[in-house]
């Protein structure tokens, strides 16, 4: 066997993680389960748990928040990293600092309507770091990608970054979530490869 | 293997409402327990499936891997002389009759970098690296009623279940759709059942009383027996469609298993 490099003999993109390739201009769509059918009429964000005040925000009320947009690449467990992308929304900082963060919480599970959950250390959403978000390059995100809203982790695979955000919960302890109590791993950055339980 | 509840994120003391979940899980924590390393593995047999789908049968060298549940998967990795490698994942197609053999069906993306390799420079005698089997969401252990829909190459981990059920004495009910374009884009042709149907969506054959055409609420009706949880893999557009249909017949959102190949 064995002619070829694999890569098609081009240097490869500094911006791409070991083992992942550039999907182009395509956004691939993995779900495991029924898409929820949400309107932005029923879609709210509640933050809860190890907070001051619980809080829930409806699509308005959510969109009164300062706006942010996001510039970068995401990448998927399955291989495909995206580019170059852009992301409109609100920072989870911003819905934070109107809950008020307990000093006791370390993580947080993320959930969507649906009733996808996924953990994630409170170090690696805060502080710039992740984002609720409803455009995809300047247009609604769409149903498929998890519109109305989705949580947007971009540092971790994207199994991490839950569609149909519905909520997070602070938590003093780490509670792993709908993929990595079925063999990925907890926490999932791409940078370190950490795809399966245990990598 | 009992499937508990999974661990609710609570906190004792606070009042909180119970978050949704998507139902019962067990933990998939591979039974060997440790991180998966790369196990060579010996292409024994290859075999066309159709002009553009090829299966690879593997014996894995070295230590045994943990036997595999119907719908996991296998990752493959490939290096090349220079030291460059590429890595994919594959749904396994044969029953976990064996844990140090498995059957891999491959669809060649022509413009891809892995399944051409895979299709013109493999062969019988060949290596590759495997790491697995991975997957703990969309596998079936042969012990509910099963509703299986694949669309295309989606019919590869469906298989690996239809033929675990059939091996093990068919003995809950599973029925089995597949939806291929042309009638000769079926996989695993002449292995299939009264279990099975399939659907045409571009050209049917010569005598079938189903006009090609989309998969429709009429082809799944006869198919829901109650009781089912289904189990659906193909495109995103197919598994959507699927998906849907299932939940519009009155079929649980809870009871529907999507693979579209993995987390994202
Ligand atoms: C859990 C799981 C199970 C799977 N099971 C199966 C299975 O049973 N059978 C099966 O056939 N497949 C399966 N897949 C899909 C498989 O892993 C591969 O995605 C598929 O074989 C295509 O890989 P490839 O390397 O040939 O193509 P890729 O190189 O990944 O290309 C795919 C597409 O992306 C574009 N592309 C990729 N890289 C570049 C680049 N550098 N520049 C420009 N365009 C690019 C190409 O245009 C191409 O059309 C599975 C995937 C997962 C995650």
């Amino acid at each position: 066997m064995a002619r070829l490099g694999f890569g098609r003999g081009q240097l490869k993109d500094p911006r791409l993680p070991p083992g992942q390739y550039d999907t182009g201009s395509s956004f691939p769509v993995l779900t495991a389960e029924v898409s929820p059918r949400l309107t932005a009429q029923d879609w709210s964000f509640r933050v809860d748990g190890l907070v001051d005040t619980a809080r829930t925000w409806d699509w308005e009320a959510a969109h009164r928040l300062q706006a942010d947009t996001w510039n970068g690449d995401i990448h998927c467990v399955t291989s495909w990293s995206k580019l170059g992308t852009s992301f409109g929304g609100v920072s989870l900082d911003t819905f934070l600092a109107e809950a008020g963060v307990k000093p006791e919480a370390t993580h947080v599970v993320a959930w969507s309507h649906s009733g996808y959950t996924t953990n994630l250390p409170l170090a690696e959403v805060t502080g710039g770091r992740a984002w609720v978000v409803w455009e995809h390059e300047g247009k609604p995100l769409p149903h498929e990608h998890g519109g109305p809203a989705r949580l947007l982790v971009p540092n971790l695979y994207f199994w991490k970054s839950a569609k149909w955000i519905g909520g997070i919960r602070l938590l003093d302890h780490d509670e792993p979530g709908f993929w990595e109590q079925r063999g990925y791993h907890e926490l999932g950055d791409p940078w370190l490869e950490q795809r399966y339980t245990g990598d | 293997m009992t499937d508990g509840l999974p661990p609710l994120p609570s906190l004792p003391g606070l009042d909180l409402p119970p978050l949704p979940t998507l139902g019962p899980v067990s933990r998939q924590v591979p039974p060997s327990g440790a991180r998966r390393r790369w196990l060579p593995a010996e292409v024994t047999a290859i075999r066309d499936e159709t002009a553009t789908a090829r299966t690879f049968r593997l014996r894995i060298r070295g230590e045994a891997p943990d036997r595999h549940v119907p719908g996991q998967h296998y990752d493959v990795r490939l290096t090349a002389p220079d030291g460059s490698t590429a890595q994919r994942s594959y749904s396994i197609a044969s029953a976990p009759d064996r844990a140090d053999e498995v059957e891999l069906t491959v669809e060649l993306i022509p413009d891809g970098e892995v399944s051409p390799f895979l299709h013109e420079e493999i062969g019988v005698g060949d290596r590759v690296e495997l790491r697995g089997p991975f997957g703990g969401w969309f596998v079936w252990r042969g012990d509910t009623p099963a509703l299986l829909l694949g669309g295309g190459s989606g019919v590869v981990p469906l298989m690996a279940m239809r033929r675990f059920w059939h091996d093990s004495g068919e003995r809950v009910p599973l029925r089995l759709l597949v939806s291929v374009r042309r009638p000769e884009d079926l996989y695993y042709r002449g292995e299939y059942g009264s279990e099975t149907t399939v659907i045409h969506t571009r050209q049917a054959p010569p005598g079938d009383p189903r006009p090609a055409g989309r998969l429709s609420a009429d082809d799944l009706r006869p198919l829901l027996t109650g009781g089912q949880i289904a189990y659906v893999c193909g495109s995103a557009g197919f598994s959507e469609h699927a998906s849907q249909l299932l939940v519009s017949l009155g079929m649980p959102a809870a009871d529907v298993r999507i693979e579209r190949f993995g987390p994202g």
